[in-house]
């Protein structure tokens, strides 16, 4: 018995409407989000000019392109690594989460979900509009980037809530959990190509940050839905992710069977 | 005969806790049999560390024993987990079951959602609670936003939204003011009525006990040391009343009165406190004693204090 596929579904809306309640911090994202954009346009626009008009496949348009989808999604995947679990874990009120008749992985996943859907209402379309109307988007050639490239954007934000769960339930073990997040906010960001495309990297880094769920949350759905990859690329990139979504919901699924074990340690 | 709610046998918990560069073992609770019926309202009382909030984790499935078998509403609480979250519903008065930054409404409608209610079932359940719990006043206020007192009635309000079969609540009424224990003790006792639930408490008030159990639970250091009602936990150590005196002037501390204890003075022998047994002596003999040393001006009689009871009965097995 896993619960019913309603009762998750409840919990994504309740994520969604949560998220809604904090309409200030939307806009602070949006205002961020569109600024750093700018700086990215300034930077990345000057080196794919400097490199003659191309930079490992990138020109002006599909950079801009990158920039602006990329940007549009940070408001939906976790790339800070916070998250309340780990709050809640430190302090034992996780026990609260284990007396309900849900998977508590799945009830956290579910919940995130609803968040980042609702980032993209007042931070995500609007960024990527300001991108469109200030400096130009060229639109994907391929008619199914999109939808193709939704489903990307879903499995991305679903990798990252899968993600920073494996994060927070460390805390099982480790009780203080902070430096681990913040490395993987250091890391998070790079890896997933947030400042550059992956592909810039050298050959090893690239290796690297392909072996980390980073890429998954972000390059690989911008590169869907922007059109840089298309056929099989595209249809590559998200079975990658359907791949990161699987080991790391497996993963998760076995830290909260051996975290409940050790779940005495916090809290009398 | 009525079905068995929780059952516990021989049911026992170590912890490995670091003690310096070693572990040790420690237990926590040792080796716990009982059985709670239908219905039941159950005191679990017992000084901090005595293996309580060991035994309701084990209770409830947070917990996996370290021996012993238990059964909570004819399930194993640890394989079960979620079958049995539907029938139990357990109140933290030290943690929360609310989301911090929404609107009480909001938490029980998600409650609603994870107990998967239909919405018929929600609307009379919810109806009902925010009427008996007053919530009405604050439903649409962030939970962060609350006094104690109204967030621990929507706590309790969200333990039972799902009309669990029993209740278990671990220090409901910690921090509450008289007005609040009050209330909420008044709607527990409700809802047993009304519903048939059974109640498993743990609490250091023993006014909680009082008003709302008839059977206690009386453990130290992991092992049931009683078993019965509240006037029989105070006979098992001899219920011994307390007369306080106020008298006119100030006399010498009473400490030879026949029959009687002297518990202690105030205000420089204005007032004396005189412990004594009601099997021995009677309250007008110790009267008609004291009035010829001193003119009494006022006095009352003080019942067993529970608490008391629970520690001379803890110093008697040392």
């Amino acid at each position: 018995m896993r619960g019913s596929g309603r009762t998750y579904w409840r919990l994504l809306v309740a994520g969604f409407r949560r998220q809604s309640t904090y309409r200030l911090a939307a806009l602070g994202g949006l205002v961020a989000n569109a600024t750093f954009g700018f700086l990215k346009v300034a930077i990345l626009f000057a080196a794919v000019r400097a490199a003659g008009g191309e930079l490992e496949g990138y020109d002006v348009g599909a950079i801009s392109a990158y920039i602006w989808v990329s940007q549009a999604m940070l408001g939906s995947v976790n790339l800070n690594g916070r998250t309340d679990l780990a709050e809640r874990i430190r302090t034992g009120d996780v026990a609260v989460d284990f007396l309900r008749p849900v998977d508590v992985q799945g009830a956290f996943v579910a919940t995130e979900v609803g968040r980042s859907l609702f980032a993209f209402l007042p931070r995500g379309l609007p960024t990527l509009a300001i991108g469109v109307l200030v400096v130009g988007v060229p639109l994907p050639d391929h008619a199914w980037a999109l939808p193709l490239g939704l489903v990307s954007l879903l499995l991305a934000v679903t990798i990252s809530a899968t993600t920073v769960y494996l994060l927070a339930t460390s805390g099982f073990w480790i009780v203080e959990t902070r430096g681990l997040q913040i490395l993987y906010m250091v890391l998070s960001g790079f890896l997933a190509g947030l400042f550059i495309p992956i592909w810039f990297f050298p050959e090893w880094l690239a290796v690297l940050a392909s072996a980390t769920p980073f890429p998954a949350m972000l390059m690989y759905p911008t590169d869907v839905l922007s059109g840089r990859v298309d056929g099989s690329g595209a249809l590559m990139h998200v079975l990658v992710q359907v791949g990161w979504l699987l080991a790391t919901v497996a993963a998760g699924q076995w830290l909260t069977r051996a975290g409940r074990r050790r779940l005495e340690v916090q809290g009398g | 005969m009525t079905e068995t709610i929780v059952r516990t046998e021989g049911l026992g918990r170590d912890f490995r806790v670091r003690d310096g560069l070693r572990r040790r073992t420690v237990v926590a609770v040792e080796d716990l049999t009982i059985e709670v019926a239908a219905g039941e309202a159950v005191g679990y009382i017992g000084a901090n560390g005595a293996g309580k909030s060991t035994t309701i984790k084990m209770l409830t499935g947070i917990l996996v024993p370290t021996r012993g078998e238990v059964r909570t509403c004819g399930l194993r609480p640890v394989p079960d987990r979620r079958r049995l979250a539907r029938e139990v519903g357990v109140v933290f008065g030290q943690r929360t079951q609310l989301w911090w930054d929404l609107p009480v409404r909001e938490s029980l409608r998600i409650l609603a959602a994870i107990h998967s209610l239909s919405a018929a079932e929600e609307r009379t359940r919810s109806d009902e609670l925010v009427d008996r719990l007053e919530l009405a006043d604050f439903l649409t206020t962030p939970v962060r936003q609350l006094s104690l007192g109204q967030r621990m009635r929507a706590e309790v309000a969200a333990a039972l939204l799902h009309s669990p079969r029993l209740v278990i609540l671990d220090e409901p009424t910690i921090g509450l003011d008289v007005l609040s224990k009050q209330r909420l003790r008044e709607f527990l006792v409700e809802e047993r009525r009304t519903h048939g639930t059974t109640l498993l408490l743990t609490t250091h008030d023993m006014g909680d006990v009082e008003r709302l159990c008839d059977r206690v639970l009386l453990v130290d250091r992991g092992s049931l040391v009683f078993d019965g009602t509240l006037p029989g936990l105070s006979a098992t150590v001899g219920a011994e009343r307390v007369l306080v005196l106020d008298l006119a002037s100030s006399t010498p501390d009473l400490v030879d009165v026949e029959g009687t204890r002297h518990q202690g003075s105030e205000g420089g022998g204005l007032r004396q406190r005189l412990a004594f047994d009601p099997g021995a002596t009677t309250a007008a003999r110790v009267l008609a004693q004291v009035s010829e040393r001193a003119e009494v001006l006022d006095l009352a009689i003080e019942e067993p204090d529970v608490e008391d009871v629970v520690r001379r009965i803890y110093a008697s097995r040392r």
